[in-house]
């Protein structure tokens, strides 16, 4: 009793210590990025059209831009803190926050879907793996495998893409739609795409995870006591094996994430991924900040996350 | 009785115990390993290849990446190249109006008059039932309805002027000329005939002169055959050379591959070796820094700098792309020496060393680094595949490589605007992109199975 309850506690100290360490490194990541945009070349307000020195003046003076770096740095970090990424320069009266409310929703379902994917995909086809070594699944699967590695997201996606356009013409009717956003028929096609490379790099790890535990002493164990080879199956060897899966789930979040400006691009979808990209070609200055301190944020979170679920599921973790 | 001692060598024990192969170096017994690994010796055959092509092949094949070549656009790789040479465009003359009697519209009437070339299409059709005008649509696809007729070329409003010239920006391949009577109002009546045209290619006596097509000269050359430039994986969207482009695009594509993991590791090397070596609080400080790198997210990151550094308007964007990728990769590097260093400092021939009065920097150079090349080796070629995936990805959202500097990645970018009617350009690059990440996966597992015994996979 005694034992659990310093482990509870232990638990509780590993995640306050985890929350700090995550709440420095957002900070770090906006004024990094608050230095960075700030020594970009030129001015957002000098873009657009000429405008005189009066104007220019009350611009600068409106959005803060003439006093001390400093100050801006300050004012930056508080509005932050509040909640606040400020206005847009290129689209009038959007401020960041909206943008970010009205985007990132997609990006989320769609990153949520392809972690699914591949999750799902990466445990299922490494445990085929495992099971057949060395026969025509493992070969043919693992082949795929280092395909998906090796092919970047946006051949994927093209490939999809004309896939899906010859198979529509073919049959005549649209069995799934080409590119948009907006029904459930628009998310398979993007999200599978998004989730390959992640799975076939998960199914690398769950095959030689698999195989790590075909050769452990508990297996030996439980296949010497007799144990149904169903239930050794899933409760000794599948288990234990998705563990590493979970602990790589956190790093393939935001690589699931970011690959998702080019699956968004391709297919045309309305996510914040593709807002970034337009933002940096816009120089939308305020736009690429927020974004990126967001994404940041949500990227240090979902590490975290990750990592206090493998604190609970797998009870042998150090937790320091 | 006394016993005597011979200290004379006893030679058959000694010959018994005679070495019958040299002893290998790590680096002999390291290629020794690696060459019975078929996949990690075709891999490396094809980093050859690929470094061949990169290098010689602008030499061998020296079309300029950036001429165009506007006759063929978007033409996949062993198209036919024939062209017949002809006079001038000569005017079409006929009576200006058609006064037979008015018929249904229907496909049998759609007449093509005289040959169709490049130069010019010529259609006929009689005067149909009601219309007091015609619409001509030229489309590349079978048309299954009236709205998916094509391009539409000219709105004729004269019910007996029941021909009309194409002479748009043809090329040698089937069109699908669709014609529909037009109403008094101007408004499409219902039916449509369509006609498909098989167009041959032309080419006019002065221009394949012009551009050295054809060593001979004057009127005698009409009727002749000639051959257009020869693009051996076709031509993109701007009628630029395939083959050239993809040489010039492994240039930029493999230096930035390769060199922006020289240079992180490099640096990553000189950072871990130094808080490895110093221990203790500047360790724990420089780590911190390291891992604080490793939490930006990198592909922002990467954008972002991309932005900063990017001063000049007519730069080519490489520079730029190589510091902001060594900002940011070189912690793995980092951190992997580190623990290495660690590892060896407590090993005793650093301590017999120091005894001796070596400083740090000759331990680090002399002992440390040499002790770590194998894990190094294999950290440089895994770099491979992930920078050049990374400039592909810049360069597909436009953010990498200025043009007209071919990539790979630019080259995806634009190929997958045609992909549906050219997928040539969008293919060839990628299949570049992909061979070439494959081949340093093959590499680098080959490479690790021969020199790191710790660090070999499970299978």
């Amino acid at each position: 009793m005694a034992n659990s309850r310093t482990n509870r506690h232990d638990y509780v100290r590993y995640a306050i210590k985890r929350l700090i360490q995550g709440v420095i490194t957002v900070w770090l990541i906006a004024t990094a990025t608050f230095f960075a945009m700030h020594n970009v070349p030129g001015d957002p307000l000098l873009d657009e059209k000429a405008v005189s020195p009066e104007i220019r003046k009350n611009l600068q003076a409106k959005y803060g831009l003439d006093r001390p770096l400093l100050e801006q740095y300050g004012i930056y970090l508080a509005n932050m803190i509040g909640g606040d990424f400020g206005i847009s320069y290129a689209q009038e009266n959007r401020s960041v926050n909206d943008i970010i409310r009205e985007h990132f929703p997609v990006s989320a379902i769609l990153g949520i879907l392809s972690i699914v994917f591949a999750g799902l995909g990466g445990i299922l086809f490494g445990a085929l793996t495992a099971i057949n070594r060395n026969r025509l699944p493992d070969i043919v699967i693992m082949f795929l495998v280092i395909l998906g590695i090796s092919v970047p997201s946006f051949v994927f996606a093209a490939l999809g893409q004309m896939t899906l356009v010859n198979v529509n013409a073919l049959l005549g009717t649209s069995i799934l739609p080409v590119a948009g956003w907006g029904t459930v028929s628009h998310m398979i096609m993007p999200s599978l795409i998004l989730g390959l490379g992640t799975m076939a790099f998960l199914t690398r790890l769950m095959r030689s995870s698999m195989l790590e535990i075909d050769n452990s002493d508990y297996l030996r164990t439980a296949i010497s006591k007799g144990l149904p080879p169903t239930r050794i199956f899933l409760r000794h060897q599948l288990r234990n094996a998705i563990l590493p899966v979970i602990t790589v789930l956190g790093p393939s979040i935001a690589a699931i994430t970011t690959g998702g400006f080019v699956v968004e691009l391709v297919f045309a979808i309305p996510g914040l991924g593709r807002y970034f990209v337009q933002a940096v070609q816009q120089s939308d200055y305020t736009v690429i900040m927020g974004t990126t301190v967001f994404y940041g944020a949500f990227l240090v979170l979902m590490v975290i996350v990750v990592d206090l679920l493998y604190g609970l599921v797998d009870p042998r973790v150090r937790l320091d | 009785m006394e016993v005597t001692f011979s200290f004379e060598r006893t030679r058959a024990i000694s010959r018994t115990e005679v070495t019958t192969r040299p002893s290998l170096s790590y680096w002999q017994d390291a290629w020794r390993r690696f060459k019975v690994n078929p996949r990690s010796l075709i891999s490396l055959y094809i980093v050859a290849t690929l470094g061949l092509f990169t290098l010689v092949g602008p030499w061998v094949w020296t079309i300029d990446p950036t001429l165009q070549d506007l006759d063929q656009i978007s033409v996949p790789p062993g198209a036919d190249r024939r062209a017949r040479v002809v006079g001038p465009h000569v005017r079409w003359e006929v009576d200006e109006t058609n006064n037979a009697i008015p018929q249904t519209l229907s496909a049998t009437q759609l007449a093509v008059i005289g040959e169709a070339t490049t130069q010019a299409v010529r259609l006929a059709w009689n005067p149909v039932v009601g219309a007091s005008g015609y619409r001509v649509y030229r489309g590349i696809a079978e048309p299954a309805s009236p709205d998916a007729l094509g391009l539409p070329l000219i709105d004729i409003v004269n019910a007996k002027l029941t021909r009309f010239e194409d002479r748009l920006d043809l090329k040698s391949r089937t069109y699908f000329y669709s014609v529909i009577a037009l109403s008094s109002a101007g408004l499409e009546l219902g039916e449509y005939a369509t006609l498909d045209v098989e167009v041959t290619r032309v080419i006019t006596a002065n221009e394949a002169i012009a551009r050295g097509l054809s060593e001979r000269r004057g009127p005698s050359l009409i009727g002749e055959t000639v051959y257009l430039d020869l693009h051996p994986l076709g031509t993109d969207y701007l009628g630029r050379d395939m083959l050239a482009r993809l040489m010039h695009g492994a240039r930029v594509s493999l230096f930035i591959g390769i060199v922006a993991p020289f240079l992180y590791v490099f640096v990553g090397i000189l950072y871990g070796s130094i808080a490895g070596f110093a221990a203790g609080r500047w360790d724990q400080l420089m780590m911190r820094f390291a891992d604080f790198v490793v939490a930006l997210p990198f592909l922002l990151f990467m954008i972002l700098f991309k932005i900063v550094f990017n001063t000049e308007p007519g730069e080519s964007g490489i520079s730029a792309m190589l510091l902001a990728m060594i900002l940011l990769s070189w912690p793995a590097t980092a951190r992997l020496v580190r623990g290495q260093i660690l590892q060896i400092r407590e090993e005793a021939y650093i301590g017999a060393s120091r005894l001796l009065g070596a400083g740090s920097m000759y331990l680090i150079l002399r002992h440390m680094i040499p002790n770590t090349m194998g894990v190094i080796l294999v950290t440089l070629t895994f770099a491979v595949p992930g920078a050049i995936f990374t400039e592909a990805f810049l360069s597909f959202i436009g953010m990498g490589v200025a043009p007209p500097n071919p990539s790979w990645g630019s080259m995806c970018n634009e190929g997958i605007k045609t992909m549906l009617t050219a997928p040539h350009e969008l293919v060839f690059p990628a299949v570049f992109i992909s061979l070439t990440v494959l081949v340093f996966n093959l590499l680098g597992d080959g490479l690790r199975d021969a020199l790191d015994t710790r660090m070999r996979s499970a299978n």
